[in-house]
Formats: C-alpha cells, sequence, structure tokens
C-alpha cells in the first residue's frame, strides 16, 4: 500500500489522476473503520489533511457559502451555526464529539451512504456539490449526487472540492430518529427547509431509500398550498390538516427496506410523523421572525428547536 | 515507512509503518505507550482518544501517516512529573475506574471539556462525554469525578 499526501489542492488533483485507485482518507471515520476491520485493501490511502484549500469554508459576494470538503462537523457547527442551521442540526446529531472533530462533510458526500446525515439538510437547501479533476470543474446538485447505496457521481479520478449553499431566506429542521441520542446512524431522518425567497419547499429523505433523496411532489404540494393561500404573505398559522398531508406525501416518496435498525414500516410511520413536525416548526419559525432566518452573520446563534 | 510526530512533547520516531495502519497501533506497539486502549476500533468507545494538535479524536481512526509532523497528547502525558493530573486525582477520589480500560479516554475527554468549559452542566458533561463507552462503572462515579475535578480545577 501507499500512502500519498499531497500538500495542495493542484497537487491532490495531480495525484488522484495518477493513481485513480488511491483511496482519499479525509477524516477517516469511514475509512479507518473499513481497513481496521480488514474491509478495505485500497492500492493507496491519498491523505487529504494536508491540502489546506480544503480545510476552509468562504462567503462569496451574493453570501452564498463554500464549505471545503475538509471542514469537520465540529467546525460547521463552531463557525456556521447560525449561518446554515440545517446543517449545523445534522452535524450536531453525528457521532460523538471526537467523532465530530474529524469528520467532515466532505466525507459523508464520499461514503454517500443513505444514512449520512449532511445529506438531508443539504438536499433541503438545495446544495450543490462541487466536484474537480485535472480535467476541470463540475457543479452537480446534491439530489444528482448519489447514484446508489454508497455510490455517487463521482469519476476514478475525481474529488470532492466543496459543497455550496445559499444561506436560507428561512427557517429549517433536520429530525433524525435513533435508537439514543449519542452516537446512532439514523433509522431515518428528515432536513427541511422554507425558501420564501423562491417561494419553495426543501425536503430531504435519510435512511428510507436506497439514496438520500428529496420528496419533490410533497414540496411542491406544500409550497403550491402556501401559494395558493397566500401564506408565504400573511404568515398565518397553516391550514388544519395541510402538515399532515405534508408528511404523508414525504412517507410517499421514501422506498425503505427492513434491516437491523428499523423495519420499513416503521420507517415510513416516522418519516411522516418528522415530516409533518418539521413543517409545523418552521411555520412556527417563519411566522415569528423577520423573515432573515439565518441570514443575519451571527454564526454562534443556537438553531436547535 | 517511516513517521516522525511530536508524542507529549517529545520528538518522536516509528519505522516500519503500515501505511494503512492507525495512530492507535503506531502509539502502543511502535512508541511504546500503552495507556490508550484499544477496544473497537471503530471509533464506538473513545477508549483510544488521543488529542491531535489540541483535538481530541479517536487514534482509532486517525491513520498513522496523517499524524506526520504533527503533535499528539496521549493519557501518558496527563501528569505533570510526579503529580498526576487534578482530573487524575479526581478519577481515583471518586472511585471513578474498575476494569480501568475506558479511563484513559474518559480522562481525555474530561480534561478537554475542562479546559473548554471549566464549570460544566450536568447534560454539558454527559455531551461532552458521549463518545466514552464504560461497562464497569454505570457512570454515576464517573459523573461524580468530573464534577469533583471541575471544582478542583477552578479553585
Ligand atoms: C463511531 C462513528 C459514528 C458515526 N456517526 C455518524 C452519524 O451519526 N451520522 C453520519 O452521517 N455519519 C456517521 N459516521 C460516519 C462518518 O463519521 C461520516 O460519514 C463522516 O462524514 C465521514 O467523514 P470523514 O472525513 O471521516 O471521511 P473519510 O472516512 O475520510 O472518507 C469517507 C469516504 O469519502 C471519501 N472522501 C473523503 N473526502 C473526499 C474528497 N474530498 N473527495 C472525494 N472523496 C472523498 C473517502 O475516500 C471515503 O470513501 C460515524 C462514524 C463512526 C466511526
Ligand atoms: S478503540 Fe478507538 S474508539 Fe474504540
Ligand atoms: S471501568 Fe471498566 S470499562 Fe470503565
Amino acid at each position: 500500500m501507499d500512502f500519498l499526501a499531497p500538500t495542495s489542492w493542484a497537487e491532490a488533483l495531480e495525484t488522484k489522476a495518477a493513481h485513480p485507485d488511491a483511496l482519499p482518507v479525509a477524516g477517516g471515520t469511514d475509512v479507518m473503520v473499513e481497513l481496521n476491520f480488514d474491509h478495505r485493501r485500497p492500492a493507496a490511502l491519498l491523505d487529504l489533511n494536508r491540502v489546506p484549500e480544503l480545510q476552509e469554508w468562504s462567503r462569496a459576494d451574493d453570501g452564498r457559502i463554500r464549505l471545503g470538503a475538509g471542514v469537520t462537523y465540529s467546525r460547521v457547527i463552531a463557525e456556521l451555526g447560525g449561518t446554515l442551521p440545517g446543517l449545523a442540526m445534522a452535524a450536531r446529531t453525528v457521532g460523538s464529539p471526537q467523532i465530530r472533530n474529524r469528520g467532515t462533510v466532505g466525507g459523508n458526500l464520499g461514503a454517500a451512504s443513505p444514512a449520512g446525515d449532511s445529506h438531508p439538510a443539504l438536499l433541503a437547501a438545495f446544495a450543490e456539490v462541487e466536484i474537480a479533476s485535472v480535467r476541470g470543474t463540475r457543479v452537480v446538485p446534491v439530489a444528482d449526487f448519489f447514484t446508489g447505496v454508497k455510490r455517487s457521481v463521482l469519476e476514478p479520478d475525481e474529488l470532492i472540492a466543496a459543497v455550496r449553499i445559499t444561506p436560507p431566506a428561512g427557517p429549517q429542521q433536520f429530525c433524525k430518529i435513533g435508537t439514543r441520542n449519542a452516537m446512532v446512524i439514523a433509522v431515518s431522518a428528515f432536513g427541511f427547509a422554507l425558501h420564501p425567497d423562491r417561494r419553495e419547499v426543501g425536503t430531504g429523505i435519510g435512511s428510507a431509500a436506497p439514496t438520500p433523496r428529496p420528496a419533490p411532489e410533497a414540496a411542491a404540494f406544500l409550497a403550491g398550498e402556501l401559494e395558493a393561500a397566500g401564506l408565504w404573505d400573511s404568515r398565518s398559522p397553516l391550514p388544519e390538516g395541510l402538515a399532515t398531508e405534508f408528511g404523508r406525501r414525504v412517507r410517499d416518496a421514501a422506498a425503505p427496506i427492513d434491516d437491523v435498525r428499523g423495519s420499513a414500516a416503521y420507517r415510513l410511520h416516522a418519516l411522516s410523523v418528522m415530516a409533518r413536525r418539521a413543517a409545523t416548526w418552521a411555520w412556527d419559525a417563519y411566522r415569528t421572525d423577520d423573515g432573515n432566518d439565518g441570514n443575519d452573520g451571527n454564526d454562534h446563534r443556537s438553531a436547535a428547536a | 515507512m517511516r513517521i516522525e510526530l511530536t508524542v507529549n512533547g517529545t520528538r518522536r520516531e516509528a519505522d516500519d509503518v503500515w501505511e494503512g495502519e492507525s495512530l492507535l497501533y503506531a502509539l502502543r506497539e511502535r512508541l511504546g505507550l500503552p495507556g490508550s486502549k484499544n477496544a473497537c476500533e471503530q471509533g464506538e468507545c473513545g477508549s483510544c482518544t488521543v488529542y491531535l494538535d489540541g483535538t481530541p479524536v479517536c487514534s482509532c481512526l486517525v491513520a498513522a501517516g496523517q499524524a506526520q509532523g504533527r503533535e499528539v497528547t496521549t493519557v501518558e502525558g496527563l501528569r505533570e512529573g510526579d503529580e498526576l493530573d487534578p482530573v487524575q486525582q479526581a478519577f481515583v477520589e471518586k472511585g471513578a475506574v474498575q476494569c480501568g480500560f475506558c479511563t484513559p479516554g474518559f480522562l481525555m475527554s474530561t480534561k478537554d471539556l475542562l479546559q473548554r468549559n471549566p464549570n460544566p452542566s450536568d447534560p454539558e458533561i454527559r455531551e461532552a462525554l458521549a463518545g466514552n463507552l464504560c461497562r464497569c462503572t454505570g457512570y454515576e462515579k464517573i459523573l461524580d469525578a468530573v464534577r469533583a475535578a471541575a471544582a478542583v480545577t477552578q479553585r
């Protein structure tokens, strides 16, 4: 086995092109488990810890956040908790302090597990994945990134450079069901975002289909009902039954299996409940805030519900 | 391959490191530092917790090569000379140790917590120790020890 440790982004891309079978390792919280248990013997490891460009996040002129693939969950929580509340809520539920200190959003995408906790939040926020190789850079919506269980659109010579996320114009929520609070892989999870600026609703389903996926029909339904009743402007209470119907439609977008963590039926039920609650909580927040939630530059505000 | 790193303030080298080997393995088997324990090798138990450039991590999930040139602190580095660290002393006094296998990890997590937050609430203690498992004590004595260490540290 080789240990390749590039020290710049350009060198990392050249190294990946020259060694397409090298396995990238960032926080190692997925990769090292596979190595320790002999589940994987890659020809080489490609250490990304020494690539400074990956450890940075920045804010573009239009306010968009570019989150380097190597930024850890702990830093998302500490530095972007107020700016990207949905992602920060998901990050708080990941593993344990030690795991959050190493684990990265880029690694979560790279692993492409249907249970990855950042995915529902990124889906609901309409985030994009910036993918690069020596051939160039392409930008893929998160919803198009996953192609199957632990599979993604990444080509062998490509690396994930960053995630691009527009800070929300409205409230976001993240819900996760597990057997206890800490150190839990989701039985199912749900990300939700109100986008009053675009009059849209963002959704993300975790652990209830072969890939993380949005619930576009449910989202369009809810956004349409809000529009038809003039609720985006009036900020009146949600009509009776609307959140419940939304939950039902989110459930219909899932395709879970029975496994050791939970049955398909339980996952479907949990999803409908989480979606109803997330929509209700987010709407309550929208009704009481100034419509500029999360976009106030205050990076330390708690986003807990 | 060879790796060079600083462990507990001392420059160390290890030879014949396998490229896929964990920092935990290198510390225990190549650098003679068996304080960090190997109980799960999958990040679940926290008994291998060390500081990597000051941040608590599971050393079983860090590739040894990733620690090249960096600073590692293990439980062996907690005490000053012959003096136990106040956190270690509190674990002894409160009976927070039974078999002791989890203890190094709890010490590292507790020390880190108290450095960041000298007066943690019980929920904050539980959250900070969520990545450390103990199968003996039932945790009550460990919580006692953390509270006691906080009281001493603050004085
Ligand atoms: C005890 C424990 C608890 C956990 N709990 C959770 C949890 O609650 N929720 C959750 O979602 N996950 C959890 N995980 C899984 C893991 O922590 C996450 O998936 C994490 O985001 C992985 O990030 P990493 O940087 O450690 O990835 P690594 O292990 O370094 O890499 C993961 C994958 O991504 C690839 N990769 C990494 N960076 C790049 C890049 N820039 N470009 C291309 N490919 C890349 C790697 O090759 C590998 O295939 C847990 C893991 C452990 C050990
Ligand atoms: S041995 Fe590393 S967390 Fe258990
Ligand atoms: S004292 Fe035995 S595992 Fe904690």
